[in-house]
This record gives C-alpha cells, structure tokens and sequence, in this order.
C-alpha cells in the first residue's frame, strides 16, 4: 500500500511541474485567444539564457534570474510587435502556426547561441528523499518534488492575485472577455498582449529552471510543452485552476498507469497515455473540466 | 491580356460544369502534366528524382488529404502522419501476407485501412472543436506509431519495427528506377489529385464547406453532421495513408513507424498553411516550398559559408536552418496569411487586366 501512494505522490507532484508550463499557455489563451505552441520553446530558451549567464559570466542566482527574465520580457514585446500586431483579426489557425514558426525560431536562436550541450542546473535543493516520511512511512518523496510544487503554489498565488487585485490584472480579464469591449472602454490592447507574454515568459523561465535542474537544460526541455497539451485540454484552455487541477489529474494518472498497467502492454505508455486519458475526459466534457461553455449561435 | 475568359461562352450545362472553365487554365495543366509526364523524366537527374520530385509529389499527396480535413471540412487536425504510418503498414502487410495481390490493390487497401482508423481517431470530433480537437488527434499522433512498434507483427516481427517493402512491380514490369518510380507515383497523385478537385465541388464537397464555415448552421439546414464530418476524415485519411504507403514503397523502401512523427504532422500543416488552405493547388504549392526550403537553404548557407569562410560545423549549420524556417513561416504569413495559392489567384488577377489595369 505505501507503494500505492508513493507512486501517487510522486504523480501528483510531477503534475504540478506539467501545470507549471501548462500555465504558460493559460495565460496566453486568455488573453489573446492564441495558442501558443511556442511555451515549450520559451521554456527551453529561458532555462538556456539563465544557465548561460551563470556559465559564462559566472552571474549569481538572483542577476543570472533577473537577466534571463529580461530576455524573456524582450522576446514577448518583440513577439506581440513582429509577429502578433501584423495578424490580428486572421483566424486562430493562422496564429497558431505564427507560433510553431516562432517556436522553430526559438529552438534553433537558443542552441545556436548556447550550444547543443546539456548543461547541469543546480538550484541548491537536492533530489533526495524527505527523511522523516521515508522513516515513518517508508514512502520515498523527493524534497525536491515537494520544494517545485511549492514553487508552483507560490506562482499560483501570484498570478491569482495579479489576476484579481491589480488595474493590469483586471484589463488582462476583460481583454480576455471581449477584445472590443476592452478597447472601447479604452484599454491598450497592445500593451496588454505584450504584457501577458511577458508574464508567460516569466512563467516560462520558472518552469525552465525547475525543469532544468531536474533533467538538464537541453533541448528535450521543448517535449515538455507535449506533455502540458493534455493537462491543458483536461483542465480547459481559459482556467488557470484547470491547468492545476489537470496537471494534479494527469500527473497521478499517467504514474499509476505506467506502474501499474505499463507492464500489461510492453512499457513506453507514457507517450500517449495522458492524451487518451484526456480524450475520454473530453468525450464527456468537451470544454474540459473548467473551461468556458461555447454557445453556438447562428 | 494573357488571361481572359472574355468570349468564351458556355453553351451546355457540360460546359458550365466543367472542372477548369477557362481555356488558359486548361492549356496551362496540359502543360504542366505533359512537362511532368514526358519532359522531366527525360530531363531530372537520379538526385532530382530521389530527394525532390519523389517527395514532393507524396507530400503533396498527404498534403491535400490534410486540407480536405483542415481547409474544406475545417477540423484542425495535428495526426497526419499517423494515419500515414497506418497506410504504409497496411501495405506492406496486405502486400506480403496476401500472396498474389496487385501492389494497387495493396495501396488502396493501405489507404482504406487508414481511413478506417481516420474514422474512429474522427468519433470525437461530433464532439470537440477547435484546438480541442488539435489536441486530441495528438493522441492518434502518439498512440498510433507505439501501438505499430510494440505489436511486432505488424513489422513481421522485424528488430525495432523497421518495415522493408518490396520492389513495386505491376503485371510483372518492374519500377526499378528512381524515373519509373517517379511516374507511377505522379499517375496515383494526378488521379487523386483530380479525384480530390472533384470531389470538394459536388455535394459531399459542398457540405464539408458549410460545417467549417459554420457546423450549427449547417446542422439547421438538414446537413447531416456524423456523416459529413467522418467521411471527411475517412477520405482525409485515405489520402494521407496512400501518401504513406507510397513514402514506404516508391520513396525511402524501408521505413520505420517512428519516421511519422510529430514532425512530419507539423510539416504537411505547414505545406497547406504555407501552400493556402482550402485549396487543392495550395496543396501542391506548399509541398513544393517545404520540400524545396531546407534544401536551398542548406545551399545558401553553405555557399555563404565558403565566401566568408566562415568555419559552419553541421550543428551551426542546422541551427541556423531552423532559425531561418521559422523566420519564413511567420515572415509568410504575416505577408499573405492565405497563402501561395491566394497569391497565385492576385497574380491571375492582374494578368487578366494587364497592360490596362483601369
């Protein structure tokens, strides 16, 4: 039984790193109704820019931190200026593949600068297991599983107040709400977009640089953006709490399901057993769990 | 000037109906056909054959399949390859376990097996929309190829999935060159092709076009939604596993399910966004940029390279190459969003006032 929930702990808290990057593109989706397949790019290129800094200049954590983000609000002003101002009003398709274009553009601009090399990442917490629960209930649970989902929590929390509390936060939800309506009670849609892709490249680089320290920042970095799809369409593409509750979802069941089930068929399930999973979801919900309802009017 | 249907009456309901009602566009594809069929197999070179015409032609075959599901049917779907690899597997199956089967025969039945499995990937369409449905074709992205690789009887049991096709031979005359192959591939997808051009005009064609433009007014109108939606997947797949079986047997000879990645999906959605969706021709022009892209660009930079003698090392070089191909694909569709085909119709319409544009 203290397998079980080893097993499903160790689920739940890789689900937390998935909502992580799935956040990312919440917040995009949201804002502008784009979705954006260049999250897993931006992660990679964060993570890279951030292990850079310390590599090659020997940057301390919080300049090394601060530099890459800056990096990273550039690259969502420049994005929203180059690539988003000139295709508004095209349809959703077409903004769609303006991202897979930016994110080749990503993935090639980031190891042409910081090389093809997997570069190790150390946020000074350990991969090991929390001592007092291995003892007590013999379940092995990583510290550094539980200090990302803190992390995560914590940038939650951010976001939600952000969200909630400040005058961008609330002109972010009513551009979400209705483009027009924003404008016309004299919101800046520019500067909005270019906000919102700032802040998702600030989430970028968090989820980067957890990642990174977990697997090294190379360029598999970009498959984790594959994996936060189905956490995305499980949870819904506008509710941030979805991105949560599905990466929660995902996470757990995709872990069970290669302990427990992997076996049966071969292994190597893990591939596309969180996209089934999500699919059956769908089948029921089609808006996923949180996601807005669609009326179809003609 | 050049291109003016004034004075060309149409006196039948024949005439009216035609698929290409102005002569110069029947003059051109005449042209064009007659250039493929006799002056380039004349002409190309091996190299040309292999690594361009052939390719060209079968993703230009996968990339209409694609646009009859994305650009006339309007379901985004991110799974072609997949279905793809089911063509190509079923093919070589029923091409080595039926014994005596004509390699056609093989094809088509490559092609229904993958519109079989196109079919129940489409079910959750009647349901989902939009990038949802993105999203969920990824499951037939990921799940089809592991599925191809871990049951090894559909690799006749083969280490790591590989399958090897047999050479094509029909009534016993042997495709053995690349120009042999590079004909009988052309014939199958100037035949679809022309299927396809009819098809997304007549009354399937049409139905398709009114759920992408709007499915709740279709569905008032009496179009039957389940219909309409999973014959478009099925012939969308069908095409693409054709393009698949052709890829395994006139193309690469052997190919594993891992070679229909992702990556392959991405690229044919790039050949009809880049090429125009909802657009046959599109289709053709798009798989020719993206085919023809890497390669020049692989080119330039090496020729850049060797004026400056800047010392590339291959990984530069590759990098560098994806810098560039994602710069182009924003670059065009920031310029014209609808693509080489709309191009090509701006382009027809101004030849048609030149030299007095007024």
């Amino acid at each position: 039984m203290s397998f079980f929930f080893e097993v499903l702990i160790g689920g739940l808290l890789a689900g937390v790193m998935y909502s992580l990057v799935a956040l990312g593109f919440v917040l995009i989706y949201k804002a502008s109704g784009v979705f954006n397949f260049a999250q897993g790019s931006m992660v990679l290129f964060a993570a890279l820019t951030y292990v850079g800094m310390q590599e090659k200049f020997g940057f301390p954590f919080w300049l090394a931190f601060l530099v890459a983000l800056a990096v990273m609000v550039l690259v969502g002003v420049l994005t929203e200026r180059i690539v988003l101002r000139p295709l508004v009003n095209q349809p959703q398709i077409s903004l769609f593949m303006a991202t897979i274009g930016l994110a080749f553009f990503l993935e090639g601009l980031s190891q042409l600068i910081w090389g093809t090399d997997v570069h190790p990442l150390s946020l000074g917490i350990t991969d090991e297991p929390i001592e007092s629960l291995l003892t007590q209930f013999n379940i092995v649970v990583s510290k550094f599983d539980v200090a990302a989902a803190i992390v995560a929590g914590l940038l939650v929390a951010v976001l939600a107040v952000f969200f909630n509390r400040t005058r961008i936060g609330r002109a972010l939800r009513a551009v979400a709400d209705d483009h027009q309506a924003a404008l016309a009670v004299g919101i800046p849609l520019k500067q909005i977009w270019a906000i919102v892709w700032s802040v998702a490249g600030f989430v970028a680089l968090v989820a980067g640089l957890l990642w990174g320290a977990r697997n090294g920042v190379q360029f598999a970095l970009t498959f984790v953006a594959l994996k936060a799809l189905p956490v995305l369409i499980l949870g819904g593409f506008e509710s941030v709490a979805g991105a949560i509750v599905g990466g929660l979802i995902i996470g757990a069941s995709e872990k069970l399901a290669e302990v427990y089930i992997g076996p049966h068929v071969g292994g190597g399930i893990e591939g596309w057993f969180a996209y089934v999973m999500a699919l059956l979801f769908l089948l029921v919900r089609p808006e996923g769990l949180f996601g807005e309802k669609h009326i179809d009017r003609v | 000037m050049f291109y003016r249907e004034a004075g060309q009456f149409k006196t039948s309901y024949g005439a009216d109906q035609a698929l290409f009602p102005i002569r110069q566009d029947r003059i051109g594809l005449a042209v064009i056909l007659a250039l493929a069929f006799v002056a380039v197999p004349l002409l190309a070179s091996q190299y040309l054959f292999n690594a361009i015409l052939i390719p060209l032609l079968i993703f230009s075959l996968a990339a209409i399949g694609l646009n009859i599901l994305t650009g006339y049917a309007g379901q985004l779907s991110l799974g072609s390859a997949a279905f793809m690899a089911v063509g190509a597997v079923a093919a070589y199956n029923f091409d080595l376990r039926v014994p005596g089967l004509p390699i056609l025969i093989s094809f088509v039945l490559g092609g229904l097996t993958a519109a079989a499995v196109g079919v129940a990937f489409g079910l959750p369409s009647l349901r989902i929309k939009g990038f949802y449905l993105a999203v969920a074709t990824l499951a037939a992205q990921f799940f089809i190829p592991w599925l191809l690789v871990k049951v090894s009887w559909f690799s006749n049991h083969s280490s790591s999935g590989v399958i090897s096709a047999r050479p094509i031979a029909i009534l016993g005359y042997a495709f053995d060159t690349p120009a042999k192959r590079y004909l009988l591939v052309l014939t199958i997808v100037a035949l679809l092709a022309l299927a396809a051009k009819n098809m997304v005009r007549s009354r399937i064609g049409r139905a398709w076009m009114a759920v992408r433009d709007m499915d709740v007014a279709a569905e008032v109108v009496g179009i039957r939604m389940l219909h309409t939606k999973l014959t478009a997947f099925a012939v969308s797949s069908f095409y693409c596993g054709v393009a698949g079986a052709l890829y395994a047997f006139a193309y690469l000879g052997s190919v594993q399910p891992e070679d229909f990645n992702l990556d392959l999906s991405f690229r044919i959605l790039f050949m009809i966004i880049v090429g125009g969706v909802g657009s046959i021709l599109g289709s053709f022009l798009g798989a020719a940029f993206i085919t023809l892209l890497p390669i020049v660009l692989d080119r330039a930079l090496t020729a850049v390279a060797l004026q400056y003698n800047l010392g590339f090392d291959s990984g530069v070089a590759s990098m560098l190459q994806l810098v560039v191909f994602g710069a182009l694909i924003i670059f065009f569709l920031v310029v014209e969003p609808q693509g080489l085909a709309r191009l090509w119709q701006i382009g027809k319409e101004k030849l048609r006032l030149w030299p007095f544009p007024y």
